[in-house]
């Protein structure tokens, strides 16, 4: 518990959240009348207004990335190893710009919210919103606070995938789009573990088609077996290895099917706390948002076409142990890229971390990732 | 650093032409004909502090290893140059690589080492051991110049591929064109910059 934050913290943060009025129309065909998005900043705007950056985030992901709600507060942001006076999106440099998305469940109007129509929650209800559709918002978002034109959107994950629709959305409202652990669209496999936890939290008996509210109650065992799968994805085998190879929690077997390995016992324990503090449908909501990516779709399948639009540069960054969203697909995307004749800079990163390693601040990442950001900083400067 | 090789290599590039660098190492070249000539460049390279340098001069830069991974993933043409700056004789297959250069660019660009140098000669002749000197610094046993050749090696390699010689520029190690080495040059040029095209 920091009574003081850390030198290269954001420090104390309070989200604010912003009403929209105006009825968005969402790729599905449906429109929601009017939502909130629930947002953070750090650092400040210059005069020029041209050195925010807008954080995206991954699948399970919110508005709070950097900084400490409270002085008890005893984690920050989910992405404070990058956010930060000094850490590569230097907050002395950007103004730092991190909302939930819509149909998160963290403050932005989502699944447990009202819907104005009925007057109930939303619950099931609630519109599958695309990347798109995030994209969209988040360009209303821009033009509340007063931003033109990104210096550069970033997001790793689900996030790197916003960044490039809005490369392709609004071209011209961004300089640069930062990818990191991304890909242009999902595999069979990855819509498969997709697909094993909305089973997995649809098959709950407390779900009740999504009205599970109404009944007072949550679906923990599916949306915990949900994280529990999704958690596997985001690991490597390696890292997994080293935590806790196969150490158990007693001495010695039980002969029994109670948690007995450590790494169970880990992955119990993540899955028993997301389902606490997560909400299902947002969870099934945010699968499919993934699932159904594929800008290039848009574009008769063609990356190349769909890239031709764009206009800013890209940073795009894999890591080696990654085997959700492989470096192979990012340096797919980065070929594309190069043949629509894109500004792109490409690194693989050497980290066992697997898909989470875009989260861990390795030497390596925390140096091409400043750089870059340097570079952006430099441009917005001059 | 000022390399003597921007000033050769700087004419023969287009103004706003697509260039890729194989082995790009810090961007310098790059950087130079992004400035002077408005290009749109890409290098590839391995070395992590090179790839970051790159980054921060705002030169493209995609991590590739050229003798893991080819250049399959690229298209015929997609290039109007295609640059090979003193690594030729450390690939695998320096005839397989030129074929590759000419397929992706309209033209390439290399440059390397000429072992037929009268110091190479002359250390060979009189010490009986492989050459070392300033711009071949390595032994035999550690040298990642795998394929060096002499200049008239390379011209008969051109020959038989029908790749077609535009350009021939003979430096000594200081990237100085000296008499004797226009006069015989794989005799007293140590470095040469070719450029090249098929047809």
């Amino acid at each position: 518990m920091p009574a003081t934050f850390p030198h290269d913290s954001v420090g104390l943060v309070e989200p604010s959240v912003l009403k929209f009025d105006q009825p968005l129309a969402l790729v599905c065909g449906k429109t929601i009348p009017q939502y909130e998005l629930i947002v953070e900043t750090y650092g400040s705007l210059n005069e020029q207004r041209s050195n925010a950056i807008l954080i995206c985030h991954a699948l399970s992901g919110d508005h709070h990335a950097a900084g400490y709600h409270s002085e008890e507060d005893p984690k920050p942001g989910w992405w404070d190893s990058c956010i930060g006076p000094g850490k590569p999106i230097d907050t002395n440099l950007f103004y730092v710009v991190s909302l939930n998305n819509l149909g998160g469940c963290n403050g932005s109007t989502g699944p447990t919210c009202v819907n104005p129509d009925s007057g109930e929650l939303y619950g099931p209800d609630f519109p599958i919103v695309t990347v798109k559709d995030w994209v969209e918002s988040q360009a209303r978002l821009a033009d509340r606070l007063g931003i033109e034109k990104w210096a550069a959107v970033v997001g790793g994950s689900l996030g790197g995938m916003q960044a490039l629709r809005w490369s392709l959305d609004y071209p011209e409202r961004l300089g640069h789009a930062v990818m990191i652990a991304s890909t242009p669209k999902l595999t069979a496999q990855n819509i498969a573990f997709n697909e094993i936890a909305r089973k997995a939290i649809t098959s709950d008996p407390d779900f009740h088609q999504g009205h599970y509210y109404r009944h007072d109650t949550v679906p923990t065992k599916g949306l915990m077996l949900a994280r529990m799968i999704g958690h596997i994805t985001y690991l490597s085998d390696e890292s997994m290895g080293e935590k806790f190879g196969r150490d158990l929690k007693r001495q010695a077997f039980n002969f029994g099917y109670d948690v007995e390995f450590e790494v169970e016992s880990y992955l119990n324990y993540q899955g028993k706390r997301f389902s606490k503090t997560f909400d299902a449908n947002t969870y099934l909501l945010m699968t499919r948002a993934l699932d159904y990516f594929d800008p290039a779709a848009d574009f008769g399948g063609s990356l190349e076409e769909a890239l031709s639009r764009a206009v800013c540069s890209y940073l795009v960054l894999s890591f080696s142990s990654d085997w959700r969203f492989s470096p192979e697909r990012s340096e797919r995307l980065v070929e594309s890229m190069v043949k629509a004749g894109k500004r792109v800079s490409y690194a693989e990163i050497d980290a066992p971390h697997g898909h989470d390693a875009f989260l861990i601040p390795t030497p390596r990442y925390m140096a091409i990732f400043t750089a870059y950001m340097r570079r952006i900083a430099d441009e917005v400067a001059a | 650093m000022m390399r003597a090789d921007l000033n050769v290599i700087e004419p023969w590039v287009e103004p706003e032409t697509t260039v890729l660098d194989l082995g790009c190492g810090d961007g310098t070249l790059l950087a130079y004909l992004q400035e002077k000539k408005s290009v749109l460049g890409y290098g590839l390279e391995i070395g992590e502090q090179q790839i970051n340098e790159c980054v921060r001069k705002g030169v493209n830069v995609i991590e590739h290893n050229l003798d893991e991974k080819d250049l399959s993933s690229f298209a015929d043409r997609q290039f109007d140059t295609v640059i090979m700056t003193q690594a030729l004789q450390a690939i695998r297959r320096p005839d397989r690589l030129l074929d590759e250069m000419l397929r992706l660019g309209r033209q390439g660009i290399v440059t390397f080492p000429n072992f037929g140098h009268w110091r190479c000669r002359a250390y060979l002749l009189t010490k009986g051991k492989m050459p070392v000197s300033r711009t071949l610094p390595y032994h035999w046993y550690d040298t990642p110049n795998i394929h060096l050749c002499t200049f008239n090696d390379f011209e008969s390699l051109c020959q038989q591929k029908q790749i077609r010689i535009l350009n021939r520029t003979v430096v000594n190690s200081e990237f100085e064109t000296t008499r004797l080495a226009l006069r015989w040059p794989n005799l007293f040029a140590e470095l040469a910059i070719y450029r090249i095209a098929k047809h």
